[in-house]
């Protein structure tokens, strides 16, 4: 993304959460960063690599899920891990496709710290899941599904 | 306030391995109550994990982690003893931080 794209996209965030990956805000405002709602509000993969300030993403073999099962049985929490032997590894993100919104989380993945994560999601029903994984400024993801036999969303 | 996170910071080979679990609603937004009104949404929208006034991990959350999040991850560059801060903020401006000791490998 160049600089006139930025600009275009004008939000605010996108050019906050640029600017943070880019190192260029010190650590102690990372907290107070500007959640990034187009990311959030977005509804697929594609759209959310556009909204992460990317153009494309590519499966690749070297995102992996960990943890991951293959079949939930409570929606409401579903055990999510993702790991990346992708070389500067700077941030990982989950997506449930068919969630009402797509993305669930990103972490951002400084040195020194293994590009592994996990945490738990809620997941609607029956649907793939993205790890998307950002690696020198290109997009890779490694989708698996993940059947629900109890919703997690609504109730 | 909300109530405490749990965490647990222990050295594993030379990583610290860190587990976190926080108390917190994490409400969709999507869920209707009794009277047929839409719950409103309320979770945690960003997470950060310092050591040694280092960020170790920050992270963006959506509605869609589960109540009572759990977070684990692993970094290098810390020793036992040293301290490892984690703080969430949702998005009612909410904020809660706490810190655990690193542990030697039991």
């Amino acid at each position: 993304m160049n600089r006139r794209d930025a600009l275009k996209a004008s939000s605010g965030t996108v050019v906050m959460a640029l600017a943070a990956s880019a190192g260029l805000l010190r650590p102690e405002f990372a907290v107070a960063q500007e959640w990034n709602k187009t990311a959030f509000d977005s509804k697929s993969l594609n759209e959310v690599v556009k909204a992460l300030g990317g153009t494309a993403a590519v499966e690749s073999k070297d995102v992996f899920f960990v943890n991951a099962p293959d079949i939930a049985e409570n929606g409401a929490v579903v055990p999510i891990g993702a790991t990346s032997k992708i070389p500067n590894t700077e941030s990982i993100s989950i997506l449930v496709e068919k969630n009402p919104n797509a993305l669930s989380a990103t972490f951002t993945i400084p040195d020194g710290t293994e590009p592994t994560i996990s945490t738990r999601v809620k997941m609607g029903q029956t649907s793939n899941i993205y790890a998307l994984v950002k690696a020198d400024g290109k997009y890779f993801y490694a989708v698996k599904e993940v059947k629900v036999t109890l919703g997690g969303c609504g109730g | 306030m909300a109530d405490p996170m749990r965490i647990r910071a222990q050295l594993a080979g030379d990583k610290i391995d860190v587990r976190v679990l926080m108390a917190h609603e994490m409400e969709t937004g999507q869920r209707k109550d009794a009277a047929g009104k839409v719950v409103p949404a309320w979770f945690i929208q960003s997470v950060s994990a310092t050591c040694n006034g280092k960020t170790v991990l920050s992270a963006q959350w959506g509605p869609s982690i589960s109540k009572n999040p759990t977070l684990a991850f692993r970094f290098s560059g810390a020793k036992v003893g040293d301290k490892v801060v984690v703080t969430w903020v949702d998005n009612r401006g909410d904020k809660r931080s706490d810190e655990a000791t690193i542990t030697a490998a039991s």
